[in-house]
């Protein structure tokens, strides 16, 4: 296969692969956790389920003081992973016309300067959960190859991304493909992975916020 | 008739200084894009070279890059280079047709058998040997019979780089590039839709001059000229940089010279010589006057997405597919629900403790 | 520059590209590496050519760098397969060569950094032919004279 067609494949092809991946797997997630049903609770409401469950939602995007003082690496580096994650994804002004070709619109961009900043944020802080991951004995213990899979294909964009926009000796044509390639990668593996947390996370929040509601007690 | 001279020797006949000679050689450095310090190195080679019997194929085409290159040569300097080229056969150039063109083909491939060159624009549609002929001989047994002497072939255009647009989807002639036919003769890819003027006699200077094939990239293009990206050396990059791009063909952006990436230039992903060079005697190329790469030296320029959507829109039809996906993954996921309730109620009415592996058997 | 009769009716806009596009950043370079050149040139009496065509441009900017580079003493045309005209800048040691074909059209352009451009030397190969006409002039000359004088 030559360049050309590699390129074109993923940006064809392979990108149509990738989302109907992604998007039969999500929709199954979400299913299979939504009917598992639950037996119709007898006992009179005291809260909103609603109320509650948004909020916990929103809330456990914060820690706390007191739950901070172990594992800090996975804290402070989770953070701006995050962040800098989905700041590099959404506000990239290419990436802004992919989304606008996939979804009909789009939104302004943030300037490459600040992008390039969140790249190398969102770089250096995986690089510290890996080496946290790697050296810290519980951790470690406690990981498994999908730990390291879903480490490799999040840096795996994140790095071809970098060196798409910093000219690097890598034939062009290459490097994007991968980069392309790369991020078609993830798309799959989301759903069968524990990055499937991309939706399933608030999905656990809004339950566990809704039954808290619902019993009136704090989330 | 074969002429044994060298170059050196026939331009000295014409009366040609050495001052003009040197003059000459400097500018076809440059054309070849040799730095200025190969000069002496030029001159020493020309000198000595021999001209090349040239025999130009045109197939499948639309005459493009033939005007590309009889249009802009300018007759004093590059034609000079091609009085040291002869051009023995090119059926849209030359005034003889029929059976005397051909005649005249034979001749030169018989009395310089393994020495000439072959220069060839347009496809070969393969679909139907009748879609395109001369003197009723087909394409392809035309390319092979005239190939199998030939020291070296040069595909001159997308065309017969690579197919080009006759190659595009959905391909009703079966056409393909001269390098799907021939297997076993180095091939210089000068692509382009046309390929620059001085591209061309660029790489057919350098062939004369130094008698050997460039140094080539890996889809056979010379890489003196193909081998940095449009947007590796656009003048509009500063803007790309900074995130300042043109979004419609008149806004303020445009304007102001930003970068085209969002009205669908190809530059990124293009392999050309257009950014330096320039087109028509060097006035400006299509970035300078506002408009886009198309991509149009790269295979399948013409299938790889809208040329004014960006080089990052995804060419997928993507509004069914998630349709259908969506409902795929809701139907998978209801049935695996309801087994997971059955599965439930069974447990329940056996007073079992339901468990997560429960859950997860099913 | 002369628009052609009948577009004067259109109501076009035009926009001055004055300022419009950014230093590409080719100058500052081009004039650094000048300034070495002549280092070495007055250090060891190395040249060095330029080839302005080999640098991708924007637009006004070789305009820009020959403003900058200015006027010198010299200014010569010669005339080979077409005028090429050299000149001497307002820096001493550093030329440019501009090759035009007989149609006028530019087909090479360099920026030389040495004492003085090669081409403007006769070059021996010349001088050779030269001499071989003069001595075809002279034997012409004196047999006429001899001729006249028998
Ligand atoms: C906005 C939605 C998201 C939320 C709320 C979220 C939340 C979390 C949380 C709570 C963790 C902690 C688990 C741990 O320390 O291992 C985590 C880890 C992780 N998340 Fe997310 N995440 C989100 C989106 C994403 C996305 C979009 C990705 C990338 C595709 C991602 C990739 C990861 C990875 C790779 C880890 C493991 C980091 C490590 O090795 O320690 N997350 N996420
Ligand atoms: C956060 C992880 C990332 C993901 C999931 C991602 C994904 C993508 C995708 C899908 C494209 C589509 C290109 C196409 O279809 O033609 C793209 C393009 C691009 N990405 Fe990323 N990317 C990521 C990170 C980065 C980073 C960190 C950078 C640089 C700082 C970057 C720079 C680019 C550039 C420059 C393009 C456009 C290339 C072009 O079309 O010329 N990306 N990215
Ligand atoms: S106009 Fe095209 S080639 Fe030039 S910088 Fe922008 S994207 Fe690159
Ligand atoms: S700018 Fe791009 S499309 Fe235009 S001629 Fe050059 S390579 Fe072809």
């Amino acid at each position: 296969m030559t360049e050309t067609e590699f390129l074109n494949w993923v940006r064809g092809p392979g990108m149509q692969i990738a989302l109907a991946v992604f998007i039969v797997g999500m929709v199954y997630r979400v299913l299979e956790n939504y009917l598992i049903g639950r037996k119709q609770s007898l006992a009179e409401p005291r809260g909103s389920e609603w109320t509650h469950g948004v909020g916990t939602m929103w809330r456990r995007s914060f820690t706390r003081a007191k739950l901070t003082t172990r594992g800090y690496v996975t804290l402070v580096a989770g953070y701006i992973f995050h962040i800098a994650f989905l700041v590099t994804l959404f506000f990239l002004a290419q990436h802004v016309e992919m989304f606008r070709s996939l979804l009909g619109f789009g939104w302004p961009a943030l300037p490459p300067l600040l992008i390039t900043i969140t790249a190398v944020l969102g770089i250096a802080a995986l690089l510290a959960l890996l080496a946290h991951r790697l050296t810290d004995p519980v951790k470690r213990m406690l990981s498994d190859y999908q730990d390291y899979l879903t480490w490799f294909l999040t840096f795996f964009p994140l790095i071809t991304g970098f060196l798409l926009i910093n000219r690097v000796g890598i034939p062009y044509k290459t490097l994007l493909a991968t980069h392309i390639l790369s991020f078609e990668l993830l798309l799959i593996a989301i759903p069968f992975t524990k990055l499937s947390h991309i939706i399933t996370t608030f999905i656990s929040r809004w339950y566990n916020g809704a039954i808290a509601g619902v019993k009136g007690v704090q989330s | 008739m074969k002429d044994t001279r060298t170059v050196g020797e026939i331009l000295s006949s014409q009366g040609i200084s050495r001052r003009g000679f040197l003059k000459f050689c400097a500018a076809t450095a440059s054309m070849m894009a040799m730095p200025p310090s190969m000069v002496p190195a030029v001159a020493q080679a020309l000198s000595n070279a021999r001209r090349p019997s040239v025999i130009w194929l045109s197939f499948q085409e639309c005459t493009g890059c033939t005007e590309s290159l009889t249009r802009s040569h300018s007759p004093t300097l590059e034609g000079l280079l091609f009085d040291s080229i002869s051009l023995d056969y090119h059926h849209t150039l030359q005034v003889a047709a029929g059976s005397a063109a051909e005649e005249a083909r034979e001749h030169a491939m018989q009395e310089n058998d393994g020495s000439y060159l072959v220069v060839v624009d347009g496809s070969i549609p393969l679909g139907n040997p009748g879609y395109s002929t001369i003197a009723g001989i087909s394409n392809v047994d035309m390319l092979k019979e005239t190939a199998a002497g030939a020291a070296a072939i040069v595909a001159v255009g997308t065309c017969a780089a690579f197919g080009g647009i006759p190659h595009a989807n959905p391909n009703p002639t079966g056409a393909v590039a001269v390098s799907d036919i021939i297997k076993d003769k180095p091939i210089i890819n000068v692509s382009g839709c046309p390929p620059i003027p001085i591209v061309i006699t660029g790489v057919l200077a350098h062939y004369l001059t130094f008698g050997k094939v460039p140094e080539l990239d890996d889809l056979g293009r010379p890489t003196a000229f193909f081998g940095q990206t449009i947007h590796d050396r656009c003048y509009r990059r500063p803007f790309y940089d900074k995130g300042l791009f043109a979004e419609t063909f008149d806004d303020e952006g445009a304007q102001q010279g930003w970068c085209l990436y969002k009205l669908g230039c190809k530059g990124p992903v293009t392999y050309n010589a257009c950014a330096v060079s320039k087109w028509n005697s060097g006035t400006s190329f299509p970035i300078q006057s506002g408009h886009g790469c198309f991509g149009c030296s790269e295979p399948d320029f013409w299938d790889s997405g809208g040329f004014y959507r960006p080089l990052s829109a995804t060419t997928a039809d993507v509004g069914t597919l998630a349709g259908v996906a969506a409902l795929a993954g809701a139907a998978a996921g209801a049935a695996i629900g309801r087994m997971n309730r059955s599965h439930r109620a069974r447990a329940q009415a056996r007073h079992e403790k339901l468990t997560i592996d429960d859950i997860e058997e099913s | 520059m002369s628009t052609p009769d009948g577009l004067h009716d259109i109501a076009i806009e035009t926009h001055s590209d004055a300022g419009a596009y950014p230093a590409t950043g080719n100058d500052l370079p081009i004039l650094h590496e000048i300034r070495h050149a002549l280092q070495r040139l007055a250090q060891s009496g190395e040249k060095t050519v330029i080839d302005l065509q080999a640098i991708p441009m924007a637009p006004g900017e070789e305009e820009r760098i020959l403003q900058l580079l200015g006027r010198g003493e010299v200014s010569a045309t010669i005339d080979a397969l077409g005028p090429s005209e050299v000149r001497e800048t307002a820096f001493a040691g550093v030329w440019t060569v501009y090759h035009r074909n007989t149609n006028n059209e530019v087909v090479g352009k360099f920026i030389e950094i040495t004492h003085c451009p090669d081409l403007l030397h006769s070059q021996p190969e010349d001088i050779a032919t030269g001499m071989a006409q003069i001595r075809e002039t002279l034997a012409e000359l004196e047999s006429k004279q001899s001729g006249d004088q028998a």
